[in-house]
């Protein structure tokens, strides 16, 4: 039985605030002259609104945009297969978090890597990299690392660690990406494609674990230079309502603010001494190819030049293809990243591509965009038949 | 989803920055690399993958404790454990 504690928590959640707040955002509304777009940066908000049918509480005029914010949905299939050529090297253990094992790349995913014989491993934490280093000191394992800012100091503690126990046989392959970086993206590239304001970005609603360690003030250029408020939420549906209420406030005051809806764990400044760790091991890189958007520049982060022997990018520098890869054909993941197509308008939703058997990665992750329309779209057909 | 289940640190290793929490009866290890100075024995913290992020009041945790006690009774032990697990990592299995 696929039981967990976030489904059965999930009962929990009070309709009858969330109504009162949808409520409140209705009659904000009507002051409203235009419709007002608000993007999700992270695919935790998004699996909410679908799971709560959040959009069919809300007003016309306020509409969700979905955003890229899933480290396993943005991947690109270089990555991937680079993931997968290093757990097929000889004494090599692959050692990686959450859906990434499920994600198709090239060749395949981490998962048939596994059933080939590779010795592919799934951990709940970094830290078990560095105790399976130490139980197999005639192996080398590697740490794919995946995710947002969320994630970034996790990994810089392994590293920390490992070097303090004089650990050599660990090495990582880093995916780290940043969220600012994206949004920047996301606003350039939409603004170019439209000249009515139904497609922009009036707003964005800020993920609270990425700020939790990076703190809202990585977003503070986003209402200063570019005229985009935000509002950093929390992840259950009354946080996310009570953030687009702020967002909408904002908008009938005339104002254009960074605010924290979650108020419990985000600061401005966020967890300091995350941020020095992270400093000390990472720096930006050049450009990181995010899967449907194209390259991003200084939108990831790599090891720092005096870790380079720990690299794995590096020191198997000659296994690892470079050549870019095309998705499949009919799949619209880059639009739907970009916020400028839904689900069910790619072509095989649903059909040739399906969780169980997914073409692109907006399936894959059951924080993907695809994923969250395919298990809750029944949900929602129910809801407005009624 | 992420930094949720609050865990009560009943041992606190400095020296290798780690903490045995107890997270509704389940024991295991986490670093504690980003509290370190602050954290003592008692404290309420939330995990994320592995680490504690940081120290909520005794207050807060209890109430979560409590709607979380009411599921998690309802499976049994297996279940458990996975649940708790995975209860710090995020909607989708943690890569966030
Ligand atoms: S349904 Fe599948 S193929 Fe279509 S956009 Fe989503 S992930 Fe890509
Ligand atoms: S870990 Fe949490 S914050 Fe990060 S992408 Fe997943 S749901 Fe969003």
């Amino acid at each position: 039985m696929n039981l967990t504690l976030k489904n059965l928590y999930d009962d929990f959640r009070d309709p009858k605030t969330i109504k009162a707040l949808a409520e409140l955002i209705t009659q904000e509304a009507e002051k409203l002259d235009r419709p007002v777009n608000i993007m999700e940066v992270c695919g935790g908000h998004t699996h909410t609104i679908m799971k709560y049918g959040l959009k069919q509480l809300l007003p016309e005029k306020i509409r969700f945009i979905h955003g890229p914010g899933c480290p396993v949905c943005i991947m690109p299939k270089e990555r991937i297969d680079h993931a997968y050529i290093l757990a097929q090297q000889p004494d090599v253990i692959l050692v990686t978090l959450g859906d990434m094992i499920k994600v198709p790349g090239s060749k395949g995913s981490l998962q048939q890597a596994r059933s080939q014989g590779a010795d592919v491993r799934f951990v709940y934490s970094p830290l078990d990299a560095l105790k399976i280093a130490r139980e197999n000191p005639e192996k080398r394992v590697i740490f794919f690392a995946i995710g947002f800012e969320t994630t970034t100091p996790m990994t810089a503690a392994l590293i920390d660690r490992a070097e303090k126990l004089g650990v050599t046989n660990l090495l990582y392959h880093i995916n780290h990406v940043t969220v600012p970086e994206v949004m920047r993206e996301l606003i350039d590239s939409r603004d170019e494609h439209i000249d009515s304001y139904n497609n922009r970005i009036d707003a964005f609603i800020g993920p609270s674990h990425v700020s939790v360690i990076a703190g809202a003030k990585i977003y503070r250029e986003f209402p200063e230079r570019y005229g985009r408020p935000v509002v950093v939420s929390g992840f259950e549906p009354v946080d996310v309502m009570e953030g687009v209420l702020m967002l909408v406030r904002q908008f009938t005051q005339g104002r254009c603010e960074l605010e924290i809806q979650y108020r419990r764990s985000v600061t401005m400044e966020g967890n300091l001494s995350a941020q020095r760790q992270i400093d000390k091991f990472f720096e930006k890189r050049e450009l990181f190819k995010w899967r449907g958007l194209g390259n991003i520049p200084h939108s990831a982060l790599k090891l720092r030049e005096a870790y380079a022997h720990l690299d794995a990018e590096k020191v198997y520098g000659e296994q690892l293809p470079v050549e870019e890869i095309e998705d499949h054909k009919l799949c619209i993941c880059g639009d739907i990243l970009r916020g400028m197509a839904e689900p069910t308008e790619c072509q095989v939703f649903g059909t040739a591509c399906t969780p169980s058997k997914p073409l692109g990665s907006c399936m894959v992750s059951s924080e993907g965009a695809c994923a969250a329309y395919y298990k809750y779209g029944d949900l929602l057909q129910r809801r407005s038949d009624r | 989803m992420c930094l949720s289940i609050p865990s009560k640190v009943v041992k606190i290793d400095k020296e290798k920055a780690t903490a045995v929490v107890d997270t509704m009866g389940v024991q295991r290890e986490v670093g504690i690399d980003f509290i370190e100075d602050e954290v003592k024995i008692g404290d309420y913290v939330l995990i994320h993958i592995g680490f504690a992020m940081n120290i909520i009041s005794e207050e807060e945790a209890l109430a979560s404790i409590e709607t979380y006690k009411e599921i998690l009774a309802l499976m049994d032990e297996e279940e458990r454990q996975r649940a708790i697990l995975e209860g710090d990592q995020c909607e989708g299995g943690g890569s966030a």
